[in-house]
């Protein structure tokens, strides 16, 4: 009898051998758990909120009413004020991407393709520190400023939250565009200018599409980031409303759960198209 | 490059002024945390560490900072055995549905917090009221590990990638189970990338709001939610100022350890 033969009849043995034969059981049991976790109950949740939102409120005791309705979403379209704070949200959240494209890109930029290997590294530590301090913190600071006695003393209003968000997300929007210019060949651009073309030429016909995806990826945390912000717009907005907010007081002040998930579906259906439209650019690797 | 030397002081000055922005908003907060003047009026009109006193003795901060650290540890816990499964499921494998399941788990950062914040929040009370259990701390927990999955599983992809399977084959062929070529090669290999996600992991938790606000119980502060609740308080002003201020400073330590680990590519998403 050979040791490896007495081996092979343990409980482990075999169901190491098991295993290793079955790549299919192994793969079950590498998603079993995720699956169940983040497709079973993460999906089945949003599911489960989206059937809400066909749900409606009974007006006089503010119990759910189980019968599938499209009053939600009837209000959602035709009251003014719904549509407006919509616009306004998504017109936030465009400014705010392109305040961030318009500071980023030059920073990383000079971070990619001037600085020293050395100063990169330096560079790339500066700009990740404020990531790891604490979103609230962060806001607050733009408070102090911004209040009437601060440093900016601006006072407080949508113009504010803007700011505010910009500020927040800009490392989110410098880092993936560092790592695309990173990825660009400098011999590319040295190309470029030996065929005769000067820097805005170059930055148009090669550092821009081959760049683009990353702009894309940092874009989707900018968009989505302050689509779904409502923190930010009750620290330094003022009286401002963006969709987190209507979204926000109807579960709370109005106890409306039917219609807070109706608005709620606004900002999802807006990126999932949004990240569906940029699939495409292969941006979604870069995340 | 055949870059104009203006072209150039620009792109430095730009660069420059950037991170002038990024941080001198973090240094106001620090300044002030001395301020004398309970209203923050700018310049600081003395210098006092009476606000720092006043915090490190609120039971508050100490609570909620507690809480925070709990929350923390436990999504990053789960969030590292369900990221790790998924990273080696995506590398080694091929099977249907592979782009679905690496979207699903961006799904969480993607969509807006409050709309995770909520269907969890609805998810919680239908399954939960029924056994008369109420929102807690583990709930925070659950929600918090949602979100945290993709930052270990990123780190771990990563590794996988660039570690190849040459050496788990090796240790095959030398006769060691699946188990023992995990414990021996596999694990010690990809420590680091572990290490740096879970970090990760940690920061983006501890530093979380919206889905916290509507996972928490009645009971339960995290640290963001005391500072939320205290910030419109102007008697407490002073002390939240310091609570940021300490922040600010708490966040150059995992900054530093994610350099150490894995050589300056640990920070990114």
């Amino acid at each position: 009898m050979t040791p490896t033969a007495t081996a092979g009849r343990t409980p482990r043995r075999r169901l190491t051998a098991f295993l290793h034969r079955h790549a299919g059981v192994r793969l079950s049991l590498l998603l079993s758990a995720p699956l169940l976790w983040l497709g079973v109950a993460y999906l089945g949740a949003l599911a489960a909120l989206f059937v809400t939102a066909l749900w409606s409120t009974d007006t006089f005791t503010g119990d759910v009413v189980k019968e599938l309705t499209w009053v939600n979403f009837q209000d959602l379209f035709t009251l003014d004020v719904y549509r407006t704070i919509a616009l306004r949200s998504v017109g936030v959240a465009v400014a705010v991407t392109l305040i961030d494209l318009v500071i980023a890109f030059p920073m990383a930029f000079a971070m990619a393709k001037l600085a020293s290997p050395r100063a990169q590294r330096w560079l790339v530590i500066a700009v990740l520190t404020p990531l790891w301090a604490s979103y609230l913190v962060k806001a607050y600071a733009w408070r102090i400023m911004l209040s009437a006695d601060g440093v900016l003393g601006w006072g407080y209003g949508l113009t504010a939250t803007i700011l505010t968000l910009s500020y927040l997300w800009l490392p989110y929007m410098i880092l993936p565009i560092y790592a695309g210019l990173e990825r660009l060949p400098d011999s590319l651009l040295d190309a470029a200018g030996d065929l005769g073309a000067r820097g805005p030429r170059t930055f148009r016909t090669v550092v821009w599409p081959l760049t683009f995806p990353a702009v894309i990826a940092g874009s989707v945390f900018t968009f989505s980031l302050s689509l779904g912000d409502y923190i930010t717009v009750k620290i330094v907005g003022g009286t401002s409303q963006l969709i987190g907010n209507v979204v926000y007081d109807n579960i709370g002040a109005a106890n409306n759960l039917p219609f807070a998930a109706a608005v709620a579906t606004v900002p999802v259906v807006i990126m999932l198209v949004y990240l569906a439209a940029v699939r495409r650019t292969g941006a979604l690797e870069n995340l | 490059m055949n870059l104009s030397r203006t072209a150039r002081t620009a792109l430095w000055a730009m660069l420059a002024a950037g991170l002038g922005v990024i941080y001198v908003p973090l240094l106001i907060v620090l300044v002030n945390s001395f301020n004398t003047d309970r209203t923050f009026a700018w310049p600081p009109t003395g210098f006092t560490v009476r606000w720092w006193e006043a915090a490190w003795n609120s039971t508050g901060v100490r609570d909620a900072l507690w809480a925070s650290v709990q929350a923390g540890l436990g999504a990053t816990a789960i969030a590292l055995v369900l990221g790790t499964m998924v990273a080696f499921a995506i590398q080694r494998y091929d099977f249907f549905g592979k782009n679905a399941v690496s979207l699903l788990i961006l799904l969480p950062i993607a969509l807006p917090g409050i709309v995770t914040g909520i269907a969890l929040n609805n998810a919680f009370r239908a399954v939960l009221e029924p056994f008369g259990v109420s929102l807690g701390l583990f709930t925070v927990i659950i929600g918090h590990a949602t979100f945290c999955v993709v930052t270990v599983y990123n780190n771990v992809l990563a590794r996988l990638r660039r570690m190849g399977s040459s050496l788990e084959e090796a240790s095959a062929d030398l006769g060691a189970d699946t188990f023992t070529t995990f414990r021996l090669i596999t694990f010690p290999m990809m420590r680091s990338a572990l290490l740096a996600g879970g970090l990760l992991a940690f920061a983006l938790s501890f530093d979380e709001i919206i889905v916290t606000t509507f996972t928490a119980g009645a009971g339960v502060r995290t640290l963001p939610l005391w500072i939320f609740e205290n910030l419109f308080r102007p008697n407490q002003a002073p002390v939240v100022n310091v609570v940021a201020a300490a922040l600010i400073v708490a966040s150059i330590v995992p900054i530093y350890l994610a350099q150490r680990l894995s050589g300056g590519d640990a920070g990114t998403r």
